[in-house]
């Protein structure tokens, strides 16, 4: 009961983090699939050994909608929560309420897009969803699923968006100035800032298709005057800030491991924040570079081909940053630095194939092979995901309370390291020797065969990689408490206890510089000097509503969803054809909302003596 | 009585960002004006992408009729100004007038929707252009609609929030709601004079 009303926000990341990793492991349930359908060409009279075409389409789209929807964001989210407060000194985000309703949308809208394997209409369209293959001629409920499930999940990713601006803004601890802000903050500042302007384009895009494939509506469909390229401009305007929305946050957490770990400060911190804000203002310019085959003309492909490759300059001050901080440190390789320095090459091989997609008269060869695959893996996975790992073991002990054992952590990096490259690294030959993508067979015999055989034993590798950190996970429950300072870290969620107590900061702290704990350790101090008497603290009450709100959106996205259909029952024809249910889920909904409105939420205290209490 | 006009006195200038939930409240609803920005201007732009998509319907040089809509961005602008009174009101603590200044906000807003109601149902039941027309058509009901929906929702808060001034009096917990709504509602008239200007106008030219 208590995980289900929670607006703490430590409690709603390690949320994030189940729900997350629950979805990342679904996604890589897809993957292996996948890999296994692609082992092996077809048979000599053209049958596929393993999967239909319709059932590959729709385990491929599933996988990246889920990874990129349902694993990567929630994953990020969950160190958001766990670490920003933490770091900027508050006792918690600016919006408990809404960081609780964040939660729970996101939340309620994976369930709605994975309940759709159990009815049986899976979205088999791409996790692009290209029209006119998203609308109604085309293909079945399963779009509708992609459509409403996505379009939940995101209000809970804009909300969440806000919630980390405002709270970056006006709740940092007394002295701590935008410049003297841990870069991790940093990038989710930059970060939240492009959700804000991203997701409403694919609330909108989500809208029309959802529109056009329930009532009838005409924006993609060509033969009533719409325009199927539309689409692609506004999922393309949100889907490039969203690979960045991604990564930036993984920079961040680079960024404090590996000074953490070479034990030197963070070499050419303002140049770091100066390349985030740079990258998060040109990843809005950018967007044309996924749709230089469409026929934009060579103008706009030029110009959209110049300004992908800007993004290189400061993703390129970045890399050298990173090699100076590592630069002559006394370097301990942790399983949390082993994935932090193995980020550095791979990330840079997905950024250097970045840049060679665009080139348009180059593109136009690798578009839509797997060439375009292997970079964006690299990218993705040897990007987001080793950084992400990086930071689950480095943060984990502030999280859990618990240490994660080195030994399972080195095995799952170098199963998962060497795996992802074995995955990966001959997808991009695949690609230049000609095998298209999101084609579920190929004939044999056409120089592919071994190296889709060598790049599905690689994913075996990285799916032994993710067991191991599962079980690392598991004993980790009994494994060794974890110290408030395990890794003698530089900035402020290392001076309070692990797990932090749910207030967070006793008084809170007076910041006198970057790397504000590192500063007071090396003044001899070992804790921070405080920048308040200890008082009472305020809290704010736990509440259920969040739950009862996004409830209700996803039953109103069930009852849009089959309003069209014919069932057997009539009652239930009644039910969802005179939108009843639709509209009973809205009615919740508003009613969650007009009951938190009306009644206001005072909180609770804790008081001086309790806090003496626990010391 | 007495109590709460001894309460009021004690209440800070600026009520609505007197305490730290009030100013984030405040700076999270200006961010949110933001997304809102990115949400209406991608409406705008489909709009202008189909607004020549008419096939078999009518276009906008037929249908638009800029008396109507004229008199209903006269009737939204001044509901603009009236929700700037009641904010003054609410600095000078004077609850009577705020009251007063919302109420008039919220009938303009009606009067505002009525108009625009009435202009839909002229649309689909005597000129047979309705959502499912045209590409033409679907845009321009998303773009209008979603505005009309803004203002709908906008007269249902200020009402709502009007009944709790009434309850719970001026306070720091109700006046950044007050304000917020006020932001909101300001929003909703930038939108509409591009709605105004880009719809109605260019689409009268042809
Ligand atoms: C930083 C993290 C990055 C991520 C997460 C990422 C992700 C992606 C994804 C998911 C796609 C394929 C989308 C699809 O068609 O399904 C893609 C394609 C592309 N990326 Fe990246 N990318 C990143 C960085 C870059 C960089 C740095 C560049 C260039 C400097 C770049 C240039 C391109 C181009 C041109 C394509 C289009 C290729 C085509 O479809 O023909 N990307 N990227
Ligand atoms: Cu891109």
């Amino acid at each position: 009961m208590d995980w289900l009303t929670t607006v703490d926000h430590k409690k709603i990341g390690i949320l994030y983090f189940a729900a997350g990793g629950f979805f990342f492991i679904v996604g890589g349930i897809e993957a292996l699939l996948i890999r296994l359908q692609l082992m092996f060409p077809m048979g000599a009279n053209g049958e596929s050994w393993f999967l239909t075409g319709q059932t590959y389409n729709e385990i491929m789209t599933m996988h990246g909608t889920t990874m990129i929807f349902l694993a990567a964001m929630p994953l990020i989210f969950g160190l958001m929560n766990a670490v920003v407060p933490l770091q900027i000194g508050a006792r918690d985000v600016a919006f408990p309420f809404l960081n609780s309703l964040g939660f729970w949308t996101f939340f309620f809208g994976g369930v709605l897009l994975n309940i759709s394997w159990f009815t049986g209409t899976v979205p088999d369209i791409g996790w692009t969803a290209y029209a006119p293959l998203s609308g109604s001629e085309f293909s079945g409920t399963g779009s509708d699923y992609y459509a409403i499930g996505l379009q939940i999940a995101g209000i809970g990713t804009l909300v969440g968006g806000i919630n980390f601006l405002v709270t970056i803004i006006n709740m940092r601890a007394p002295g701590m100035t935008f410049m003297r802000m841990p870069l991790f903050t940093w990038t989710v500042f930059i970060t939240s800032g492009i959700i804000l302007f991203a997701f409403p384009a694919l609330a909108v895009g989500l809208i029309y298709i959802t529109f056009d494939r329930l009532f009838d509506a005409n924006f993609f469909v060509t033969a009533t005057g719409g325009n199927a390229v539309l689409w692609e401009h506004i999922f393309w305007i949100f889907g490039h800030p969203e690979v960045y929305i991604l990564i930036l946050p993984a920079f961040g957490a680079i960024s404090e491991i590996l000074p953490t770990f070479a034990r030197k400060r963070l070499f050419g911190y303002s140049s770091m924040v100066f390349a985030t804000a740079l990258i998060g203002f040109l990843s809005f310019m950018v967007w044309a570079h996924h749709m230089f085959t469409v026929g934009m003309g060579d103008i706009a492909n030029a110009l959209f081909g110049v300004a992908t490759m800007l993004i290189a300059i400061p993703t390129g001050i970045k890399v050298f940053n990173w090699l100076f901080t590592i630069w002559g440190g006394k370097i301990q390789f942790t399983t949390a630095m082993l994935y932090a320095t193995s980020f550095i090459p791979t990330f840079v091989m997905g950024g250097v194939t970045g840049v060679m997609l665009a080139i348009p008269p180059a593109d136009f060869q690798f578009h839509d092979s797997y060439f375009v695959v292997a970079h964006f893996h690299y990218v993705i996975v040897g990007g987001i995901v080793l950084s992400l790992l990086a930071a689950v073991y480095y943060w984990w002990p502030k999280m859990f309370g618990r240490m994660l054992n080195e030994t399972l952590g080195k095995w799952s990096f170098w199963l998962f390291f060497s795996g992802f490259h074995l995955t990966f690294f001959i997808q991009h030959f695949l690609g230049l020797w000609g095998m298209p993508r999101r084609v579920f067979t190929y004939l044999p015999n056409q120089g592919w065969d071994t190296a889709n055989f060598v790049s599905t034993i690689g994913a075996f590798f990285m799916a032994a990689g993710v067991i191991v950190i599962l079980l690392n996970v598991i004993i980790s429950i009994k494994g060794p408490k974890a110290p408030a300072d395990p890794w003698d870290g530089r900035t402020l969620e290392w001076s309070i206890a692990s797990p932090s107590p749910e207030y967070n900061f006793k008084q809170l702290p007076l910041v006198r510089g970057l790397d504000a704990f590192w500063l007071e350790k090396m003044d001899g101090k070992k804790e921070m000097t405080p920048a308040e008497p200890l008082g009472p603290i305020h809290m704010p009450s736990a509440s259920i509503l969040p739950f009862f709100m996004s409830l209700g959106l996803f039953i109103a996205g069930f009852g849009f969803m089959y309003r069209g259909y014919e069932f057997d029952s009539a009652f239930i024809n009644n039910l969802f054809g005179n939108n009843i249910i639709a509209i009973c889920g809205l009615a919740i909904t508003l009613v969650c909302m007009f009951l938190r409105s009306v009644y206001d939420d005072h909180g609770y205290h804790i008081e001086v003596e309790e806090l003496q209490k626990e010391g | 009585m007495s109590h709460a006009e001894a309460h009021l006195d004690k209440l800070p200038p600026e009520p609505e960002k007197a305490t730290l939930e009030g100013r984030n409240k405040v700076l999270g609803f200006w961010l949110f004006l933001g997304g809102e920005t990115v949400l209406f201007g991608t409406l705008f732009a489909t709009f202008i992408a189909l607004r020549n998509s008419t096939l078999d319907g009518p276009s906008g040089v037929e249908l638009f009729s800029l008396s109507i809509t004229a008199i209903a961005t006269f009737i939204l602008l001044t509901s603009s100004l009236t929700s700037v009174f009641a904010i003054q009101a609410m600095h000078h603590k004077n609850i009577k007038n705020m009251l007063i200044w919302l109420g008039v906000t919220v009938v303009l807003g009606l009067g505002f929707l009525g108009l625009e109601i009435f202009e839909f149902w002229e649309y689909v039941n005597h000129e047979s252009f309705g959502f499912t027309t045209s590409a033409f058509s679907s845009s321009f009901y998303a773009l209008v609609g979603f505005h009309g929906a803004h203002v709908a929702l906008g007269v249902l808060w200020i009402s709502l929030l009007m009944i709790q001034i009434k309850k719970k009096g001026l306070t720091t917990v109700t006046a950044p709601k007050i304000y917020v709504a006020s932001l909101y509602w300001h929003f909703i008239d930038v939108v509409w004079v591009f709605i105004f200007t880009i719809v109605y106008l260019m689409g009268k030219v042809g």
